[in-house]
């Protein structure tokens, strides 16, 4: 019974937080400042997942070249680069990943 | 002008290359939750009350360790946080929605559907049937998360480690995050995140990452404005 509350109650708090502004907007006006910074909200919030996961791959830093996933992350960040493609760039850091824990 | 239906099929093509990242992390989501003794209606269920991915992995982990209820609770609320900043930031382009246009929206914003609306939003601004396009994203997130919790729940333990399935997240970002890279305030501010993230990642509940998201957006707009 207890997960069912535990879910229940994170489930309404997620959906506040999620409606809270997309509600309220209306009736206030976010400042010029505010505007402003939430654009920067998709490339920092982006970066504060994908370094770690890459950087950090047994929650110490590796910058050893036998961290797999630190080399098929800058694999896949030059091919996002030249490509601008999100498919290729998966697949191809997809399987950079798995070639180099084969090879290494 | 384009139609409805035409927006919410070109919100669903937006999404299907995020679709391939989030596939295998619910596969995982769904093996780990039962793995943590969650029953497979309790593990779904949480894939459609609380839609969230991080926060389901931590949950999951949380009933493994026998958490009290309202801690769990808490820290669903706190890895959740960052949501706040994504209603904040796609307020302006709804805002002359119905309120139940606006629920249903909020239901599906999570950070794969927030990637995909924001970016359209910005390159055509509110226009009358954007919310068809976000409608188009969320489900097709939505329902791609229904399906791998359940074939991960049925198959999980199945899966090879070797395949390293959990990657395909931070590359899929990977993904999304270069193109942005234009520009010096929006450079500095991914990498005073990506550094806040490295240093502040010991700490609990993923606080760390709003920390960093914090950083990386105030660095941004100080070097927006100073330019």
């Amino acid at each position: 019974m207890n997960i069912w509350l535990t879910m229940l109650f994170g489930g309404i708090l997620t959906f506040a937080m999620r409606f809270s502004i997309i509600y309220l907007a209306q009736h206030i006006t976010l400042p010029n400042r505010v505007q402003r910074a939430l654009r920067y909200v998709p490339p920092a919030v982006l970066s504060a997942i994908i370094a770690p996961a890459i950087l950090l791959p047994n929650g110490t830093l590796d910058l050893h070249l036998s961290n797999t996933r630190l080399l098929a992350g800058l694999v896949a960040i030059v091919v996002a680069w030249f490509t601008r493609h999100t498919l290729l760039t998966i697949l191809a850091g997809m399987a950079a990943l798995f070639l180099l824990n084969w090879l290494l | 002008m384009n139609s409805a239906k035409q927006m919410f099929w070109a919100g669903i093509r937006a999404e299907i290359p995020l679709l391939i990242g989030v596939l295998p992390f619910g596969l995982i989501y769904g093996a780990l939750a039962t793995g943590a003794g969650l029953s497979a209606g309790e593990a779904q269920a949480m894939s459609t009350i609380l839609f969230a991915g991080s926060a389901q992995f931590i949950t999951a982990e949380m009933v493994a360790h026998a958490t009290p209820a309202m801690v769990m609770v808490l820290i669903i609320a706190v890895v959740n946080l960052r949501h706040l900043l994504y209603s904040a930031s796609i307020a302006p382009y709804v805002q002359n929605l119905p309120t139940r246009w606006k629920a249903l929206l909020a239901y599906l914003l999570t950070d794969e559907a927030y990637a995909t609306t924001i970016l359209y939003y910005k390159q055509n601004g509110a226009t009358p049937l954007g919310h068809w396009f976000f409608f188009g994203s969320g489900l097709a997130l939505w329902s791609t998360w229904q399906v791998s919790t359940a074939l991960g729940i049925f198959l999980g333990a199945a899966i090879p480690e070797s395949w390293s399935l959990d990657f395909a997240l931070p590359v899929t970002f990977i993904a999304m995050l270069t193109p942005m890279l234009k520009g010096k305030p929006v450079i500095a501010a991914a990498l005073s995140a990506g550094i806040t993230a490295l240093v502040a990642y010991a700490l609990p509940f993923k606080l760390g990452l709003i920390l960093a998201a914090v950083v990386g957006i105030g660095v941004g707009s100080l070097l927006e404005e100073r330019a």
